[in-house]
């Protein structure tokens, strides 16, 4: 059955070949949440568009699968392969067989730990500090926030990546704008639940949340749940209390299009389209990319939420 | 003299004594300091929240309910109060349940996905996730009693696989739905008080009936101080223990729909996490004994009561998130200390040092 496929897989590499289009290898993660169906939908998609043999390994989050996954890639002599990891160690060996098959590597998303830096093209990640900088952009751009505006910012898991460089790149924008400042600030964990909780208290501690002119959340479903607090204290979100996040799910867009919520920065899912520029500009003969590039996602508004909502929900 | 003729010979003032002297379970000759501590620490992190938030004991009616900070903590403890009342009878017979907070994540995922299809009337879908929670509990019961596997490792089964059961009810994703009547559940209010707290008070009378007004209780108790004995003295321990791990279901499919009605929609990797943690501590705090052979339900909804306004209490404070876990942790410590008799005396003695110095140590 495996031999099978690897001689189809040979086989139809060799059409491939002799049709002089490029083949790319992807190892992707599984499919752990919405966010990666969608990224691995988007790399197809994308592929697709560019005329690029795609194929496609699910690892099951398992990182073993994903090790064989390339070392098949690399015997059927794709031109280029790219990885999601799974886990950021234990890609050295399989990295340099593929140096050796002079196959570049693409790395995606989560990080991989190597010495030597040689061994992958490059690596895309999304900026979590330019979106912080973007969600606090937005909001500075508001007519509430141009004279006193406090705000309560729910923070993600405390130590995650994802949380820290948010913070910081919300507060970088916040700093030129003395007007605003951040008066509560606590962790929610990144969950539905505890992000309603947080806030139930918060907004009594602030008496009754009168004072207070923004929810920044570190992530949608805590801003989902810190909504429904906001509405039992009698508050309107949204109007009275803007609310901004990042992730983009498609209940926070139903929310938004409820005008519930403002506005969500996408944690960008499409990172097949840099990872294929790449991957062709190596092998047109650029050989001198950045080892990290970074990308962030759109903005996303009230305007375009009852459309988002519909295209969304449907994936 | 025979006791018989003890009874015979003794006047009804002497009897009445005689029957108010008898072993009432639940019941003990210092049971107000076992109140008073618990109830102590409760008043102290009250009094910390009352300093910083001055309005905190403020009460309004709004919308047709109590409002305010100390109506919060009552209601966001309901989850952990339900589990802890199970967790309570399953330590009391000297096992332990690891798997209340997955039960939690599954019934609600029964839950939402009942509500999706729609044609399922309210109580019917409350109906169907007690009876999975039961389900549950059965299965864990059986493991224990039956089966004589280690609770702790029996329940470590259902906590790791139920949460995948879980998520494949969900499909990964979480479930979301529209529906007033069963968001009600959760945050709605009867006679002004929220319905989680109703269901809580409901949950702890009816449970209290039936422990200490009939031999229930006592039974429990007797399992747990030593199994072999009381099945020489003919308790069908292997039932009870069922029994105690079938309630405990129950109990975590009642907070499991608490939670999913909160949120209305059902979280299954986040649903109840390490909740059965913090119901494992609520009934510590509450003075029962993890080998089993004594508990007192009011006591650990009391512990429940304590984490809670910790919790808020750390909310309130404004200090950076990263403290949170490390002052919980000392605190709870603290609690735990000074409902030591042990400890008291010690503290008692190093402040009474001084005075001591030249007597008695």
């Amino acid at each position: 059955m495996k031999i099978k496929s690897i001689v189809a897989g040979l086989g139809l590499c060799f059409i491939c070949h002799s049709s002089f289009a490029t083949t790319v290898g992807f190892a992707q993660v599984g499919s752990e949440s919405g966010w990666r169906t969608s990224f691995s939908e988007s790399v197809k998609a994308e592929a697709k568009k560019r005329g690029i043999e795609l194929k496609f390994s699910d690892a099951q989050q398992k990182q073993e699968n994903q090790i064989k996954a390339v070392r098949s890639f690399i015997a059927q002599g794709v031109d280029a392969i790219i990885i999601a990891p799974v886990v950021e160690t234990g890609w050295t060996p399989v990295l340099r067989e593929a140096k050796r098959a002079r196959i570049p590597v693409v790395i995606v998303d989560r990080n991989v730990q190597v010495h030597d830096e040689s061994l992958f093209v490059t690596r895309i990640a999304s900026d979590f500090v330019e979106e912080g900088r973007k969600a606090a952009t937005w909001l500075m751009s508001q007519p509430q926030a141009q004279q006193q505006c406090n705000i309560i910012e729910l923070q993600g898991t405390v130590g995650a990546t994802a949380a820290i460089d948010r913070a910081k790149g919300f507060n970088e924008v916040l700093a030129k704008h003395p007007q605003a400042k951040i008066v509560r600030s606590q962790t929610a964990e990144f969950t539905r639940a505890k992000g309603k909780e947080v806030m139930e208290s918060l907004l009594k501690a602030e008496q009754g949340g009168k004072g207070i002119c923004a929810l920044w959340a570190h992530n949608d479903e805590m801003a989902l749940g810190a909504i429904q607090a906001i509405k039992e204290a009698g508050l309107k979100p949204g109007k009275e209390l803007l609310v901004v996040s990042v992730d983009a799910v498609p209940d926070y867009f139903k929310a938004m299009a409820d005008g519930d919520a403002n506005a969500t920065v996408e944690l960008n899912p499409h990172l097949g389209g840099p990872a294929f520029d790449v991957i062709e500009g190596y092998l047109k003969g650029k050989k001198d990319t950045e080892k990290l590039i970074r990308t962030t996602g759109d903005l996303f508004l009230q305007d375009t939420a009852a459309a988002e909502y519909e295209k969304r929900r449907l994936n | 003299m025979t006791s018989e003729a003890t009874v015979l010979n003794s006047t009804p003032e002497q009897l009445k004594a005689a029957r108010q002297a008898r072993y009432s379970p639940g019941q003990s000759a210092h049971q107000f300091s076992l109140y008073l501590y618990p109830l102590l620490a409760l008043a102290l992190l009250l009094l910390v929240n009352l300093l910083l938030d001055p309005q905190f004991f403020s009460l309004q009616w709004q919308d047709g309910r109590l409002y305010g900070p100390l109506i919060d903590i009552v209601n966001r403890s309901a989850p952990v109060a339900l589990l802890a009342i199970g967790m309570s009878l399953v330590i009391a017979t000297g096992g332990i349940d690891l798997s209340v907070g997955a039960v939690m994540a599954i019934c609600g995922a029964v839950c939402a996905n009942l509500l999706l299809l729609g044609d399922w009337s309210i109580p019917a879908v409350i109906g169907l996730a007690v009876l999975t929670g039961l389900a549950c509990g059965l299965v864990n019961g059986l493991m224990v009693s039956y089966l004589g596997i280690q609770p702790i490792v029996a329940t470590l089964v259902l906590m790791v696989a139920g949460r995948g059961v879980a998520q494949l009810l969900n499909q990964g994703q979480i479930v979301t739905f529209q529906n007033p009547d069963f968001a009600a559940l959760g945050s709605g209010s009867f006679l002004g008080l929220p319905v989680p707290v109703w269901l809580v008070l409901l949950a702890l009378l009816i449970m209290q009936l039936l422990l200490r007004r009939t031999a229930l209780g006592l039974f429990i108790e007797a399992v747990g101080c030593n199994a072999k004995a009381s099945r020489y003295l003919g308790i069908d321990d292997r039932g009870i223990k069922l029994t105690v791990y079938l309630l405990a279901g129950g109990c975590a499919a009642l907070a499991g729909i608490i939670a999913t009605a909160d949120i209305q929609g059902s979280d299954a990797n986040n649903a109840g996490l390490w909740l059965e943690l913090d119901a494992i501590l609520a009934v510590v705090i509450g003075g029962a004994a993890l080998t089993g052979g004594r508990f007192s339900l009011p006591r650990a909804v009391i512990g429940v009561l304590i984490i809670q306004a910790l919790s808020t209490t750390i909310v309130v404070s404004g200090l950076p998130a990263k403290f949170n876990l490390l002052i919980k942790a000392l605190v709870i410590l603290l609690v735990l200390m000074l409902q030591s008799e042990l400890f008291r005396h010690q503290l008692k003695s190093l402040f009474s040092f001084g005075k001591l110095r030249g007597g008695k140590v």
